[in-house]
Formats: structure tokens, sequence, C-alpha cells
């Protein structure tokens, strides 16, 4: 135990330098943090999609629409529950910027997502009235919308005004669930597309599958596509774990820059502790050279050595957690505000948590090596020399 | 007197493996700094240089972007016979309506398949973007037959995409013909064809957008006013340049954002690195700075030697980052535009105006963690500091 005593008094010999040095891992952890998040979040909508659950969407690209009668032939698909819909809305509320998902969806597109739970209550209204909406809980609270407040909307897809009275508000059953959509009547745009613009009515923006849970999800995707192909619109149908993935991919160059980037900060953490253990080592030759005389041997001085570097990247790491659970949080709300609902889920994974704390322990081993074998190879008579 | 610049220079050197550390630490920073800003700043010029100035577009009200936006036969001509726009040599309007879809295609390099823009144009848009846009092989496409020609950007990223191939979209197959030159425009990422075929191919019967070359680029103001309070219509007029520098805002702002954010707090960890090296080396030397002290060399001086050094520290770092960085400019990434919701290729582009971000960051890196020890150093009593071994 006495080794221990030793580690954390040498520790604390120059407190400004270990303080510092501390200060400079956690700062540099929590950057590191941060960006993990961040990285997480883009993944959060693959991590929310259930297995039991196929996308169907037009083979040419997403914003190429489908057939509203595509919904009876895909409801005879052996293998599938139930056949919901749903239209992207893209519409806006007062800012342009203020951006958050909307869709138009029809009923059974509700119940496949039992994960957004709304009160039985509001939701037997919401089913009531047409221009009734569900919102997102994250949602409500940003711009302060009420149960029971009208809201106006500005569409970019589909062209006007519209009006929407909120009739509920809806919450996640885990925390990877988006409380961030607003969701409302497919029939309620149809009908007014169809005044408008007849062309695009009886349009959907894409087909969700319910399946048994003992339906193979290729099989039936492969039956489905293979239905479709050669007519005007083919089909593509995958998981929706895969159709999320496409999302994630389309900014794959982002994301692996983010994750250069939090390389280079455990790097960044690992020159700071080598300076200061290369500065340590190089003031207590001396010492290592008594020690050595007294009769210590190697591993007892490279003990030392690895044990105060050690030390003190566990102590940046504890910092840096405290840090990190307080600036996630705040840099979420900063996020919301300059960028609307991008990450509609932004929390800090235990995962990232472990991640830190094992760049902490490789770069506190690291840090030690060169001054742990600079003191090992020193012979006893120059480290002494030192001293006079 | 002042002490040399030289002596802080020579200190660095003496101490070089923690010189070595420390400038290391700054100049990561810098090299993210430097990443993140040349990311945002190639990202706008791409879209920036898409658009040209005496040009205005004129979309669907609130459509944000052309993929969104609609605009009928009729609307359309309106547009173009505005007394605004410039006529050609046959006393034609310089104008042109174009249809933007998109298709997916799988890229080369994972099989992916990724959101491209696909737009229908006219020999007239061929004309109106000749500065931006030529044929650099095979040939043009024909005006009433289903051909293509293909970005050099997109050629290289996507499969399918050579002369010669096959690409089949709106249910049909259509022919690659040609490939063009973009320069380092948005153009670059696109595939283009006759307007008057795609239309009818994806049951279209709307134009995406109209674009026109002005006059004189001063009566902008007055065709917007009138186009956008006609009755006929509901679009918004803006100017080329305009558009597409809004094409580019979500991802620069979530690139400046985190890049900002992210570097800040770095460097702190540099700010403090360059700390630790700079009281090290205070303590290391006391006896040397009570002797400078004892010759007669003021505290300003002694201060303002350390500081020096500390600077110099950080600037060679943050010069290191930034050739680091410089290095990138060969790199040119592809990403998806979430305002088009398109592929998109660009490449870091350094800026002057950036360099000077980067060596500002770096000096203050250097004052604000230089700056304590300084005072340290400055303030040792002459014989105390003497006294010390």
């Amino acid at each position: 135990m006495k080794v221990f005593k030793l580690i954390f008094k040498n520790a604390l010999r120059h407190k400004l330098r270990t303080i510092l040095t501390m200060l400079g891992i956690a700062v540099a952890l929590l950057a590191f943090g941060l960006i993990r998040t961040v990285i997480n979040a883009w993944y959060a909508g693959v991590e929310a999609s259930a297995k039991n659950r196929l996308v169907t969407r037009s083979a040419v690209s997403l914003i190429q629409p489908l057939p509203l009668a595509y919904r009876e032939q895909l409801l005879k698909v052996p293998g599938v529950q139930s056949v919901g819909f749903a239209n992207w809305f893209g519409a806006y509320y007062g800012d342009p910027n203020n951006f958050f998902a909307n869709f138009a969806v029809d009923e059974a597109y509700l119940e496949m997502y039992p994960e957004f739970v709304v009160p039985p209550e509001q939701k037997a209204v919401y089913l009531r009235e047409r221009n009734a909406c569900l919102v997102g809980r994250k949602l409500a609270e940003r711009f302060g919308w009420k149960l029971d407040q009208t809201v106006t909307l500005t569409g970019t897809i589909f062209f006007g005004e519209w009006d929407f009275v909120i009739r509920g508000i809806y919450s996640g059953a885990q925390p990877s669930t988006d409380e961030t959509a607003f969701l409302f009547h497919w029939d309620y745009l149809n009908e007014r597309v169809r005044e408008t613009n007849p062309g695009m009515a009886d349009n959907v923006g894409w087909y969700m599958l319910l399946i048994d849970n003992q339906a193979n999800p290729a099989v039936v995707s492969e039956t489905v596509d293979a239905m479709f192909k050669n007519s005007f619109a083919e089909t593509k149908t995958e998981t929706e774990r895969a159709f999320q993935q496409s999302f994630v991919s389309m900014s794959g160059a982002i994301l692996a820059a983010m994750e250069a980037i939090s390389v280079v900060v455990v790097f960044i953490v690992l020159l700071v502790l080598a300076n200061t253990m290369a500065m340590t080592a190089r003031e207590r030759m001396a010492e290592y050279a008594v020690l050595k005389t007294l009769g210590f041997r190697p591993f007892h001085l490279i003990g030392l050595i690895g044990g105060e570097s050690l030390a003190i990247a566990l102590g940046g790491f504890a910092l840096g957690l405290v840090l990190m659970i307080y600036v996630c949080n705040g840099f979420a709300t900063f996020l919301t505000s300059n960028l609307g609902n991008f990450f509609p889920v932004f929390e800090l994974k235990n995962i990232t948590i472990i991640l830190a704390f094992v760049s902490a322990l490789l770069v506190g081993v690291f840090a030690a090596i060169f001054p742990a074998w600079r003191a090992v190879r020193m012979r006893i008579a120059d480290g002494l020399h030192r001293v006079a | 007197m002042k002490i040399p610049v030289s002596y802080s220079f020579r200190n660095l050197w003496t101490r070089r493996l923690t010189t070595i550390l420390t400038l290391s630490g700054v100049a990561l920073v810098v090299f993210v700094f430097v990443a993140a800003l040349m990311l945002s700043e190639g990202l706008r010029q791409t879209l920036v240089a898409t658009g040209v100035d005496d040009n205005a577009i004129v979309i669907r009200r609130a459509s944000q972007a052309e993929v969104q936006s609609a605009i009928d036969r009729e609307q359309a001509n309106i547009i173009k016979t505005q007394p605004e726009v410039a006529l050609d040599s046959n006393g034609k309007p310089q104008s042109t309506s174009d249809v933007v879809v998109l298709i997916s295609l799988p890229k080369r390099s994972n099989n992916e398949p990724t959101n491209v823009v696909v737009r229908g144009t006219s020999p007239e848009g061929m004309r109106l973007r000749a500065e931006q846009v030529r044929v650099v092989a095979g040939r043009m496409y024909t005006p009433g037959l289903r051909e293509l020609i293909v970005g050099k950007s997109l050629q290289q990223r996507f499969q399918n995409c050579e002369i010669g191939s096959t690409l089949r979209m709106g249910g049909t197959d259509w022919q690659v013909v040609g490939v063009f030159d973009g320069g380092r425009t948005g153009f670059d990422s696109e595939i283009w064809g006759d307007a008057e075929v795609i239309m009818p191919a994806w049951r279209r019967q709307m134009f995406s957008s109209v674009t026109v070359r002005l006059r004189d680029p001063q009566q902008f103001e007055a065709l917007r006013q009138r186009l956008e309070s006609d009755p006929r219509m509901v679009v918004d007029v803006k100017r080329e340049k305009q558009y597409y520098d809004e094409q580019s805002k979500f991802m620069a702002i979530f690139i400046n954002v985190l890049g900002t954010v992210v570097t800040f707090i770095f460097s702190f960890g540099a700010m403090i690195g360059a700390m630790i090296t700079m009281y090290a080396a205070v303590s290391n030397r006391t006896q040397e700075i009570g002797t400078l002290r004892a010759v007669g060399f003021r505290r300003r001086s002694v201060l303002s030697a350390f500081l020096i050094e500390s600077v110099l520290l950080a600037v060679l770092g943050g010069i290191v980052g930034l050739l680091l960085s410089s290095l990138l400019q060969f790199v040119s990434i592809s990403t998806t535009n979430w305002n088009t919701f398109s592929e998109l290729a660009f490449s870091f582009k350094l800026s002057p105006f950036i360099v000077m971000q980067a060596l500002i960051f770096s000096l203050l890196m250097g004052l604000v963690g230089g700056f304590l020890p300084a005072v340290r150093a400055s303030r040792l009593k002459i014989v105390e500091a003497l006294r010390t071994e």
C-alpha cells in the first residue's frame, strides 16, 4: 500500500501541473464524448426501427410517389399483417429554417407505432377530427404548443397554409423514440390536393408493412418488388432498419470526418499527458537513481511512473465525465435552437463513457512508456550526477 | 532593454521533446479548426459558383429548392417575356425552364444507392450556362431523344455512368452519350437531359424552375416585385447566387457549429498544454531568470520574453497545422446536401481569411497559455531566484 501512497504523493508534488494536466485531459475527453454523441444521434433512427416493419417505396427515388391502389395488393401478400402509408409533408412553422419532421399518415400506420404513446382519450378525439394532429412532446415544448391549440404550417411540397388542431401529444416508449414528429390525417391532405392539384392526388410517399413474426422479411420484400416489376411505379422494399440506414449513409463522409476527429482528440490527450510525464520524469532522474541504488528493480520504477500517469489520466477522466454530462445537455439545447430538430434524440450513451474510459487508460499507459524506458535504461552514476 | 527573440527561440530548441509535444498539440487543434472551416467554405463556394450574378431563378413560393417546386408552361412563358429579361441575337429571351427530378443510383465505392439530381433542360439552357458547363467527352444529347449527359464528378462516383451505358429511370432506358465538365459547380454532380423528354417520362406537366438572364442586374428588384405580385402565379424570385447560397446554409451551419464547438473545447486542451510547458520552463530556469534580472533586465522584458516564447510555440504549431490541413485541398468529398436531398461533391477550400483566422487563433492560444507562467517569471524576486538550485 505504501506504493500507492508514494504514487499519490508524487502526483501531487507539482499540484498546479497535475491539476492543469487533468483539466486538459478532461476537456479533451469532453470533446470526445460530444462528438461520439453527435455520431450516435445520427444513428438514432436506425436504433429505433423495429424488426417486423418493412418500408415499400418507389424504386426510382424517395420523392417519387406510389399509387394508393397498391394498398389492396400489398395486403394480399403472404406474411403481411397490415399496411399503413404516409406522405412526407415537408411544411414549416413560422421560419423556414425551423425544421421538424411532419407527415400525413393513415390510421393503420399509427397502429404500427406502439412506441408513440398517446393517451387513449386524446387519440379518440384525434381519430374523430379531420384536421387534428398529433405532436411529439419535445416538439410541443420547443414551440410552446398546448393541447387543443390551432397551428398553421406553411407547405413547401404541398403549397399553401394549412391549419391543424393539436389533439394529442405523444411521448416515446423508449429513449430512442423520436419525440419531435408531427403527424396528421392523410385524408385531410389528400382532399385538399384533389381540389387544387388533381394530378397529385391519391398518391402516397411510402408504405409501411407490418409482417408476421414468422415471416421472412427478405421473402416478403422480394414478393412485393416482383409484384410491381415493370409497372410504371416499381417499388423497393426493405426493412425499416435498412431504410433508416440509407439516410445515415447519405452523410457518410461527414460521419467519417467526425470519427476521425474523435480519434484526433485522443491523440491530443496523449500529447498533453506525455508532455507532463516526460517533464516529471526528467526532473526526478536523480531520485530514480537513488531508488535504483537502494535496490529497487526496474518494474518498481515502471510501476511508479506508470501508476502516476494512470492516476492523472483517470483523474482527468472523472472530471471529464462530470463535464460531459452537463455539456451534452446544454449542447442538445444549443443544437435545437440552431438547426431545429435535426437530432430528435441526443443523449450521452454508456458506450461513449466506456470508450472515453478505455481511451483514458490507454493514454495513461502510453504516456508513461517513454519516461519509464528512460528511467530504466539510465545508468545510476549518470542519474546521481545530475544532482551536482 | 529587451531580451532578444533568439533567447526565446533557443529555449524552445533546448527542450526539444517537450516543445515538439506541445507544438503537435497546437498543430492538431489548428488542423481540426481549419479543416472544419475549409469544409464549409468548400461547400459554400461550390454552390455559390453554381449561380451567376445576372441570372434570376423563379420557383414556386415557399418551395425552398427546385425539387419541390412546380411551374406550369403558361407561367413559364409569362416569366420569360418580362421586359427585364435579356434577349439573344435572334431576339429570343435568354432563359430556360428546367425540370428537376431525383433518382437513386448505386455509388462505385460502396454500391449504396444515393440520390442524384436529373435536370431536364433546353438548348437555351445550355447556352445560358455555357460559361459554367461544357461537354468534354462524347457528345451533347440530342433534343427529343432519350439521351443524357452526366457531370464529370458524378461520373467518377457512380456506376453505370460511362458513355454508352444505359440508365433505367421513369420506367424506360436512357442512353448516356456525353460527359460535361461543370467546373467547381453543383452542376458537376448532376445528370442532364432534354426537359421535353424527361417530363412525359415522369408524367409531369410542370417545370421545376425558370432561370432568366437579366438585361441589367440592377433591374432584379423590379422583376421580383412584378412577378411576386402577379395574380397568375405564386412564386419566389431570387438572384441565382442567393438561391444557391441558401442551398448550402443548413450543411454549412452544421459544419460550422460543430467545428467551432469542438475546436473551442480542443483549444482549451492545447492552451493547458502550452501552460504546463511554460510553467515548467519557468521553474526550470528560475536561476537563469534571477541572473537576467540581476544584470539589469526589467520585469517587463522577462514577461515579454516568456510570452514571446509561448506565442512562438503556438504559432509554429499553428503553421504546422495549416500546412497539414492545406493537404486536404487535394481531397474531394461528397455527401448528401439536406437542402436539396441529393448528393453533392465538393472539396476542402483554403481561403486567405481562413489562414488569418487560424494564425490569430494559434496566437491567442499562445498568449492565453503563456500569460500566467510569464507573469510568474516576471514576479520572481531576484535574490530568491538566484539562491534556488
